[in-house]
């Protein structure tokens, strides 16, 4: 790696783990010019690479109702475009969340996202099973969520540590 | 009834940690920066390897010496840092922490009388040890001024004729400080001329942030008159498992591991087998580690410097020891108000030694989160001081 991807895989490191962290502090922690953290952190963002800066919400400690489900999906894939173009007619719902094409068993993982299981399973029945180019679906909803996005929700962080030691 | 304890153990003076420790235990909100071990987990691919040695039912003692698999993971670790070949059956063992080492090296080389270099401020058993072995201690002051390096000025004032065994406290708790390959020739000649032995502690050499580590143990002449001891405690996070190791030349070794044999029978079986897992694939836990504190490091400095704090670069370990003599108080003085103004607990300098007077330990062993609080106390006793 050049000395720049390297100060960039840094920087990206650091701001996906914090997204609100100062570009003062990156600087300083990096060792690192405040200007060029800044520039680098530009460019980034104009390169797309980054897509936002997104806040993780643990949902299931609020009072609101959540749900979210894994649906695998099989399609025929359309010639010409592959899968692209009916992986755009799903995505373009907003109640998706995201969309992947896979290697195994099936093509797309579709994670959803809403208020109750019967408008996920609505939303299956009659959007996603009646798009012409799907076989099947299989849906399954998250019970507990862990550990999101490298983050482990279950447990907090304590120090225990004894508070004094050689 | 007679009285019950030697003069030997009863002259030795408590540790200057303790006194903190206890004033700490009784505040519900102090914070501190006075711990001496990783914030870290010890990776998980490391507790699982222990784990499962425990599913297999490996509870039984090893070999007095260790698991020949972990020796053997010692010596290439030794020859692939240092390029120092070490013989894993003959020349390497493995103990209860480094400190256990530290305490038999010392045990096996001196006979009363004989004089132990001890380069101050600097962990807190070797001089302990030293006395325990009924040698007599004989403290080499570093000083601010050498960034807390040995120079071989300071090492050739203190010999005599007497003097047999110098411990090399580098990267260095509680200052920070390494040693150079340049430092470390100096050092090495006068080693050589005085006929000195070397008992190098380089529990923190994993963790340094200008350069690797170099071991004097791979300067010419010195293998054959230098115990390198290590562990696993900071380079891994694994101060709990309570897992070091000596290498050096067999016929030490073969007299540190007689009293390992009769003292202690052999290091904990679990934590032998997490030890291989660790130096078979720990390397990237250790990168990720280290450069998380070098990021903290250089925080930490430059809050130091911001609030008016002076501190002298430290390269290794996981120590900030800035300078407080210009504010009017003793080192004691210093870490008491702080901790009854503001509730944060470091420890003074003179834990370390009398030539910590003046100075401070700060650890960055802590999440940065808890470091920027704590910091913000710093900074707002110096503001009233
Ligand atoms: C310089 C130094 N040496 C040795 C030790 C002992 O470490 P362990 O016995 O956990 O290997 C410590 C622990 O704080 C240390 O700071």
């Amino acid at each position: 790696m050049t000395e720049k991807q390297i100060l960039r895989k840094k920087i990206l490191d650091m701001i996906e783990k914090n997204s609100r962290i100062a570009i003062s502090e990156i600087a300083v922690m990096l060792g690192e010019d405040e200007l060029a953290v800044a520039n680098e952190l530009k460019a980034l963002e104009d390169e797309g690479v980054i897509c936002g800066y997104h806040t993780m919400i643990d949902w299931s400690k609020t009072s609101l109702d959540a749900v979210s489900a894994l649906i695998e999906v099989r399609v025929t894939p359309q010639r010409g475009q592959g899968f692209d173009s009916i992986a755009e007619r799903i995505y373009k719902y907003p109640e998706v969340q995201s969309v992947y094409l896979m290697s195994g068993a099936f093509d797309l993982m579709v994670i959803l996202e809403g208020k109750t299981l019967q408008e996920v399973a609505q939303f299956v029945s009659s959007k996603l099973s009646a798009m012409d180019s799907i076989l099947s679906t299989s849906t399954c909803f998250i019970l507990k969520r862990y550990k999101d996005h490298g983050t482990i929700l279950a447990a907090k962080y304590e120090d225990i540590r004894e508070p004094v030691t050689p | 009834m007679r009285e019950p304890v030697s003069k030997k153990t009863a002259a030795i003076k408590p540790s200057g940690i303790r006194k903190f420790f206890d004033i700490v235990q009784e505040m519900d909100d102090a914070v501190s920066l006075g711990v001496g071990e990783p914030d870290f987990d010890t990776p998980w691919h490391i507790r699982d390897e222990g784990i499962y040695s425990l599913e297999k039912g490996r509870t039984w003692y090893t070999s007095n010496a260790g698991l020949k698999e972990l020796r053997i993971e010692i010596c290439r670790y030794m020859k692939r840092t240092q390029g120092l070949d070490y013989d894993p059956l003959t020349e390497s063992f493995v103990t209860v922490g480094g400190s256990e080492a530290i305490d038999l090296a010392l045990r096996a080389m001196v006979d009363p009388g004989d004089e132990v270099l001890i380069p101050q401020p600097s962990y807190v058993s070797y001089e302990p040890c030293a006395v325990l072995a009924d040698a007599k201690p004989v403290i080499i002051e570093l000083k601010g001024k050498d960034d807390f390096r040995l120079t071989a000025d300071a090492l050739r004032d203190k010999c005599t004729d007497r003097s047999k065994v110098l411990i090399m406290p580098f990267p260095n708790n509680p200052t920070g400080a390494v040693m150079e390959l340049k430092d470390l020739e100096a050092v090495a000649e006068v080693i050589r001329e005085k006929d000195l032995y070397v008992v190098s502690d380089e529990i923190y050499g994993e963790l340094t942030y200008s350069g690797r580590h170099v071991s004097i143990a791979s300067l010419p002449g010195m293998r054959e008159r230098t115990i390198v001891i290590n562990g696993f405690s900071k380079a891994y996070a694994m101060t709990g498992w309570r897992l070091g190791y000596a290498v050096g030349p067999e016929n030490i070794m073969s007299q540190m591991i007689k009293i390992h044999q009769f003292a202690i029978m052999c290091a904990p079986t679990t934590s032998q087998y997490a030890g291989i897992e660790a130096l078979k694939n720990g390397d990237e836990d250790v990168a990720m580690m280290r450069e998380e504190y070098d990021r903290r490091r250089r925080l930490l400095l430059h809050e130091f410097a911001d609030m008016g704090l002076p501190c002298f670069e430290p390269f290794g370990a996981f120590y900030a020891f800035p300078d407080i003599s210009g504010f009017g108080l003793t080192s004691d003085e210093f870490c008491t108000r702080l901790l009854r103004e503001e509730k944060l607990a470091v420890v003074p300098g003179t834990a370390f030694g009398d030539c910590g007077e003046g100075y401070i330990r700060i650890s960055y062993a802590y999440s940065m989160d808890d470091l920027k609080k704590a910091l913000e106390r710093l900074r707002r006793f110096i503001s009233k001081l």
